[in-house]
């Protein structure tokens, strides 16, 4: 299946921090077919660092999706069946506008005049996509980690345009722990000399930072055993310790090599805006209770956490579904074990799928039979 | 996974049981639902909004994968969850015995739900007195396979201390139904019933 980013242009979109902006893209894919009663279309979210390119082969460039397990062919979100929609998000870097986006007024680079966006802002986006393709009602919104965030806030803002979200190793807030791992990130690119304030549209991007960036993330998205298991103490292309500083052990080459990879495809501004958008998640925020935030949401919610998810905890699953309870909302929840950290949305692929599968047949049925 | 005795019982009489007692298009919660086999036929033949609460992981995904709204978490904390009144009828059909504090989670069920299904294996069943007057130990039979020191049952009730309860706590008792193997027995219930289906109400 090969597949193509399309893009869409908005005139406007007002972000929850007061600025309108103008002329917005949205980069796009899509699986499969919609029917013609347009009830089988399923919104793919991505995490932090994903793009549209969520299932297939890229024309451009021959790569994967990033949930090439998931959606295809027969797989859980079934392209046979459902037709299968996935945006860049809004501050992204891979098509839809964003820090390293032209500032139409000033035909420079936003770089850090972006306005700081939500994940709400995000969803705005994502639904004025959805209005496009012509679709009034999605059968699911679906996502893991940050994708996960935007499934809650779709339910909470759009309660009539979601039949369905499933919420996967994800949070209704972000805890002290998980911004603070931002903020390593974030002063990691921003104390890079080339950083230049954002401006380095042109020049040397700060590549040291944002690698550095990216290999806490990585930790964080593993664990201990995990790690223990990939790489234990195993030293790379020696057999003794150097006594020097050279990437020795194979966990450090790796972190290295995800690093130096990253800095090709993504943008340090953009790490920092979405990071942002992350950390300022607080489902609840304005509201008397999460509870309260879940009243007007009318879908069914799939929650799935994972045992060894030390980033995004079951205990953060667990308050999103006892919030849904409480309010008597249509919820099945549960734990898969998993010893791949928060990595393990993207790789416990076979329990997952049956429980994708499932619900969203059950989900589907009702849409059709209602 | 080995079904326990009870829902082996009424599995066996294809839900009759529970058909005759839920209406269509009830509001229904199952807990210690399993593997969501009763809460599908139940959404599937009676139209029901069924939903089920289960601790076992493995059970939780396979009832999810068929489906089921089912909730992975201990019975008798996540009750507490649930607003008032929320449901029709809240079913109890394998562990009332196996609960740590089963007046507390009965309170709880007729607080969510306007009516409770409760069933339960019955301690007064006349092969249970013979076998512990005879043996002189900790009674095992059909009903109550288990050693003394592996049994997941926590509590023995007999269909009349249920009757007892149900007084004391005001609780009126809107249909009972007392089975040996697969026929009904309505005769001297607390020695003849090998497993005794209680539906009580909230007043």
């Amino acid at each position: 299946m090969v597949v193509e980013t399309q893009i869409v242009s908005f005139p406007s979109l007002a972000l929850d921090c007061g600025v309108t902006l103008s002329a917005v893209d949205c980069a796009y894919e899509t699986y499969g077919e919609l029917n013609a009663a347009r009830t089988n279309a399923i919104l793919a979210c991505h995490a932090f660092s994903g793009d549209a390119h969520a299932a297939g082969v890229s024309k451009e460039d021959g790569q994967q999706g990033w949930w090439k397990d998931m959606i295809g062919p027969g797989l859980a979100f079934d392209t046979d069946k459902y037709f299968v929609i996935c945006a860049n998000v809004l501050g992204g870097c891979r098509g839809t506008t964003g820090p390293g986006s032209v500032n139409p007024a000033t035909h420079a680079p936003f770089g850090m005049t972006f306005p700081v966006v939500t994940i709400a802002d995000m969803v705005r986006l994502q639904k004025l996509l959805i209005d496009h393709l012509g679709i009034t009602r999605l059968l699911s919104v679906s996502g893991g980690s940050m994708g996960g965030m935007q499934t809650l806030a779709w339910a909470v803002l759009f309660p009539d345009a979601v039949a369905s979200v499933i919420p996967i190793a994800t949070t209704s807030r972000h805890s002290a722990q998980q911004i603070a791992f931002n903020e390593v990130g974030r002063q990691s690119i921003m104390s890079d000399p080339d950083f230049c304030e954002g401006n380095y549209y042109g020049k040397g991007a700060p590549k040291r930072g944002l690698a550095v960036a990216r290999m806490v993330g990585h930790i964080t998205y593993m664990s201990d055993d995990s790690m223990k298991e990939k790489f234990g103490r195993r030293l790379r292309q020696r057999a003794e310790l150097g006594y020097d500083f050279s990437a020795e052990f194979e966990v450090e080459s790796y972190l290295r090599y995800r690093g130096s990879q990253f800095v090709d495809r993504f943008d340090a501004n953009s790490y920092l805006y979405i990071t942002k958008a992350m950390d300022y998640f607080d489902l609840a925020a304005g509201h008397a209770s999460l509870g309260a935030a879940f009243e007007k949401t009318r879908a069914r919610f799939l929650v799935i956490s994972f045992t060894s998810d030390w980033l995004y905890p079951t205990y953060q699953s667990l308050e999103i579904v006892s919030a849904l309870r409480g309010r008597n909302r249509d919820v099945a929840y549960c734990e898969l074990k998993s010893t791949y950290g928060h990595d393990a949305f993207l790789l416990e692929v076979e329990a997952q799928s049956d429980l994708v599968r499932g619900f969203l047949a059950s989900t589907f049925a009702r849409v059709a039979h209602a | 996974m080995k079904r326990p005795f009870v829902q082996n019982v009424l599995s066996r009489l294809d839900y009759k049981i529970i058909t005759s007692i839920i209406p269509p298009q009830s509001r229904v919660l199952d807990l210690g639902c399993g593997d969501g086999e009763l809460i599908a036929w139940l959404m599937e033949n009676k139209d029901v909004d069924a939903r089920g609460v289960e601790l076992l992981p493995d059970l939780v995904q396979a009832a999810i994968s068929r489906g089921a709204s089912v909730y992975q978490g201990d019975i008798e904390t996540s009750l507490n969850d649930y607003p008032d009144q929320a449901f029709d009828y809240v079913i109890l059909s394998q562990t009332l015995q196996q609960t740590r504090h089963p007046l507390q989670l009965l309170r709880n069920m007729l607080r969510v739900g306007k009516r409770a299904i409760v069933a339960f294996p019955n301690f007064g069943h006349y092969s249970v007195r013979l076998a512990h007057l005879f043996s002189g130990r900790a009674p095992r039979n059909r009903l109550f396979p288990y050693e003394w020191y592996d049994s997941p049952n926590l509590h023995f009730l007999t269909v009349d201390d249920f009757e007892m309860l149900c007084a004391k706590e005001n609780w009126p008792v809107e249909r009972t139904i007392f089975l040996a193997g697969r026929r009904e027995v309505k005769q001297f219930p607390n020695l003849t019933a090998e497993v005794a289906v209680f539906v009580i109400t909230s007043r």
